[in-house]
């Protein structure tokens, strides 16, 4: 099985949205709770970690500082898009099943 | 008005030293410097600040820890200060809510950085214990008998931390087989 075809973790997923546009990591964080109308909170920490691993990955990455400024900005990659859009696809599958089963029974 | 507090608080307990850092905030007290055992508390207003602290991959002056700190400071965040590889930061509770992890896996992340140090303090120990308590039998020596004794002690006591982590990681796996 290749790696690609895990679940993308949500903050992955929020994290590789909201890079469509350059991003520094606040902007990340508050794009992030705005997609999610505020439920989803992403913890310094935890977004540090998850940026450290995308840019491994070649999902997303940093562009060039600015002069006199001292926030890095992040973006999405092709492969990173591809990524999102994978996860997207399953996603759909998930929901579509979901409502079969689910929604059958609510109905 | 500064206010110091000397508290010894044991490396596998950062929720319950985090915890009174909180209620200490609470009060009015919040934290504006650490050191060895020593907190340094300054008085505002109460509830005005979240303190967190973390134990970091890298010693808080080197490169990578440096980088770190400027990403939780951009963040809205204070640093506060360090005490060996830990860090203390505060936040304002008026610019939201204040966590450095939100999920399992960091969270199981930072269990596991916490385990790596006792366990490369742990065998220091257990030799230091073993080697005086050998060479104290050896000639009787009072001294070496109670250095080997603490030595000791600390072993076990490291050990029980370590069991504790271990279990707080399992807990945390298993939250993980249902959810992030």
């Amino acid at each position: 099985m290749s790696n690609e075809s895990f679940a993308l973790t949500e903050a992955v997923y929020y994290i590789l949205l909201s890079l469509r546009s350059p991003l520094h990591g606040y902007g990340i964080m508050q794009r992030v709770e705005q997609l999610s109308a505020g439920r989803v909170r992403l913890a310094a920490g935890t977004l540090y970690g998850a940026l450290e691993s995308l840019l491994k990955k070649g999902w997303i990455q940093a562009l060039p500082e600015e002069m006199g400024s001292r926030k890095k900005e992040y973006v999405i990659t092709a492969a990173g898009t591809q990524a999102a859009e994978n996860e997207l696809a399953r996603l759909r599958e998930l929901v579509a099943n979901g409502e079969k089963i689910l929604g059958r029974d609510a109905g | 008005m500064k206010r110091t507090i000397h508290r010894l608080f044991w490396a596998w307990e950062p929720d319950k030293e985090e915890a009174w850092l909180n209620e200490m905030a609470a009060k009015g007290l919040v934290l504006s410097d650490v050191g060895w055992c020593r907190f340094t508390f300054e008085e505002g207003t109460p509830g005005a600040y979240a303190v967190r602290l973390e134990l970091l991959d890298f010693m808080p002056s080197t490169k990578q820890s440096q980088d770190y700190i400027r990403f939780v400071e951009e963040t809205g965040a204070e640093y506060v200060g360090k005490c060996l590889r830990w860090a203390y930061f505060r936040k304002q509770t008026a610019d939201g809510g204040f966590d450095l992890y939100s999920d399992i896996d960091s969270r199981l992340n930072q269990v596991g950085r916490i385990q790596r140090l006792i366990a490369c303090v742990l065998p220091l120990l257990i030799f230091n214990a073993t080697n005086m308590l050998f060479s104290s039998a050896m000639q009787g020596s009072l001294s070496a008998r109670i250095i080997g004794g603490l030595n000791l002690l600390l072993a076990l006591l490291c050990g029980y931390g370590f069991t504790r982590l271990l279990l707080q990681k399992r807990r945390l796996k298993a939250e993980r087989q249902l959810h992030e």
